[in-house]
């Protein structure tokens, strides 16, 4: 997947020049085509990863589309903060590239390991999240994400990852693929285990069930629409990830899941709403804004008991 | 699109800010009165003069860019702002108050003339990096400046962004330390070991000097000097006093976070020349 990446990269950084490739000291070789061909725009920003996402904001905040690249742990968890404030909260268009994510450094011991960035991730606002499953969808995922109008983090393996795709999928960040239709059950996977899924299903062909695998590539914004689908017509749902259980993808879908009526799972969630607050205001009036204070709970309360109500006596 | 240097009239605009200042955190009962005290010299030099700007076309692509990095003197870059005529003073007086989109900390083009939503520490240098970064990518002429405070110097993301600059290099970048000598809770050289702090700065590859922080011909002298895109950046550091020009706050740090009362605040006004 970093070679397809590499490659996509320098293919279109000769056709758009606001295309920067910022570095944290990684991909030795890797990018010498894209170096050879756009040599001011690659940027070894060293051993320094708070510093090269706050750089790469800046750079995208000046117009042009900044790419930061290192291993995951590094880009995600060493940086939540300039992650959060500088390309976050200025929706600063920086597509950030964690190479080695899930189990890919498995090798490499726990420093290398990220089970938990996609949960992290996933609560800051504006930031779209994207988990290609094979080369071809790595280089359209790619595309997808330098045209993307806010920040965009690209979770890709490392090499050798078996194609999914034979020829580049229709990509667009937010819509997931079906990969194979099933009326019995289906498989929502996202990211490098997608062959995992569809070998899975395979298996269980040949036990009389017919499985479907959906490819949720992007994990944030959810494809809601799919999801609809999926859980009304499905006897049931597996959510497949290469991530820690707690916050995940799956974490993304059973919290989607627990807030829909009429489903079987009837949770009401309430919490301060996805966005970052631009207004002044002391907490009293911060928790009224989000619907937080007691009437607001309880007209929402009041709303979601009707609607349970309905359901059981439709 | 310089506005004419003349100190004299500086020196009156940062009475004027000064003065807001003193009044919205009495109004407002918000902190940071010494640390917005402190950079009001730095923020006039740069507003009125030091920087080509145009408080008409606050977006345009070619204009020199300023950080505010210790973002809790938001004070007084909404007061400098409001004076140089980016906003009305209408909108300054919404400071701090429900619904505002002035908040205690500047946000993310929260009002004209505001470049980066700060208020954590050690995330402006960042900014600016890549901001002056991408001028000599699209060989622009334009300038960023970075007001960072010293306490700020106790984050290690500075130093990532000060090793940055030097190997880039960032010569169209201008950092200015507001060297108060006073973080929230002691003194920034008892604290962690911050000096000598300009010999720091030339020891990771900058071009670094130092002045009085409220010389407002010297702090003019520091934007006049010619600068070289692909030379070293440049790092100032400004001796400033924590609550500058308030007798009663100079160099007090409980201004770190007390609210002044009615008749502090009318002292402060006739100190300042103002009443």
């Amino acid at each position: 997947m970093r070679n397809a990446f590499a490659a996509e990269l320098t293919r279109l950084a000769q056709a758009d020049d606001r295309i920067v490739l910022l570095s944290g000291d990684i991909g030795n070789r890797l990018f010498d085509p894209f170096k050879a061909a756009c040599p001011a725009r690659f940027r070894n920003c060293g051993v320094a990863e708070a510093n090269m996402i706050g750089v790469g904001a800046g750079l995208a905040l000046s117009g042009l589309r900044p790419v930061a690249y290192t291993i995951t742990p590094f880009l995600t968890t060493r940086c939540l903060e300039q992650i959060k404030l500088d390309v976050c909260y200025h929706a600063a268009p920086l597509v950030i590239v964690a190479v080695g994510a899930g189990l890919s450094y498995a090798n490499l011991g726990p420093t290398h390991h990220s089970f938990e960035d996609l949960a992290i991730l996933r609560t800051l606002p504006g930031l779209a999240i994207v988990c290609p499953a094979d080369p071809l969808e790595t280089a359209a995922a790619l595309r997808a994400a330098l045209a993307h109008p806010g920040p965009v983090y690209l979770r890709l393996g490392k090499k050798g990852e078996p194609a999914v795709y034979e020829a580049p999928p229709d990509f667009a960040i937010g819509r997931a693929i079906t990969l194979r239709e099933g009326a019995d059950g289906v498989i929502l996977c996202c990211g490098t285990l997608m062959p995992n899924a569809l070998a899975a299903a395979e298996l269980l062909a040949g036990r009389g069930l017919a499985v479907g695998v959906i490819n949720m590539h992007t994990v944030k914004p959810l494809d809601t629409d799919c999801l609809g689908r999926v859980f009304a017509d499905a006897r049931w749902v597996v959510t497949l990830e290469e991530h820690g259980l707690i916050g995940g993808f799956g974490g993304a879908v059973a919290e989607w899941l627990a807030d829909q009526v009429p489903y079987p799972a009837r949770l009401l969630r309430c919490g301060i709403p996805d966005r970052f607050i631009h207004e002044a205001g002391d907490q009293t009036y911060a928790r009224q804004k989000a619907g937080l204070d007691p009437a607001g709970l309880a007209e929402r309360i009041e709303a979601f008991s009707r609607a349970v109500a309905a359901r059981e006596t439709a | 699109m310089n506005a004419p240097v003349n100190p004299g009239v500086q020196a009156g605009h940062a009475a004027w800010i000064r003065g807001r200042v003193v009044a919205l955190s009495h109004a407002r009962r918000t902190p940071h009165l010494g640390s917005s005290l402190s950079c009001v010299d730095l923020l006039t030099a740069a507003y009125w003069g030091g920087l080509r700007l145009d408080p008409a076309q606050p977006d345009d692509p070619g204009r020199d860019r300023l950080i505010l990095s210790k973002g809790h003197a938001a004070a007084a870059l909404y007061a400098a702002l409001c004076r140089r005529g980016y906003f009305p003073e209408a909108l300054l007086e919404t400071y701090c108050r429900p619904g505002s989109a002035l908040q205690e900390h500047p946000g993310p083009r929260c009002a004209p003339g505001v470049e980066a939503a700060t208020g954590s520490l050690g995330h402006g240098l960042a900014l600016g990096c890549g901001m002056a970064l991408a001028a000599q990518l699209r060989e622009q002429p334009w300038r960023v400046a970075v007001i960072l405070s010293d306490g700020e110097c106790n984050e290690g993301t500075t130093w990532e962004s000060a090793l940055f600059a030097a190997a880039q290099p960032l010569g169209n970048l201008l950092a200015l330390v507001d060297y108060n000598k006073w973080q929230a809770t002691g003194r920034s050289n008892e604290v962690l070991a911050l000096a000598p702090l300009r010999e720091k700065w030339a020891a990771f590859g900058w071009d670094a000097r130092a002045c009085d922080g409220h010389d407002l011909e010297a702090l003019n002298e520091v934007f006049a000097e010619p600068w070289d895109p692909a030379g070293a950046p440049r790092l100032v550091v400004c001796h400033t006093i924590k609550g500058r020009g308030v007798s009663f706050m100079e160099d007090d740090n409980n201004w770190h976070y007390r609210i002044p009362t009615a008749d502090e605040v009318a002292a402060a006004r006739q100190e300042l020349g103002l009443s």
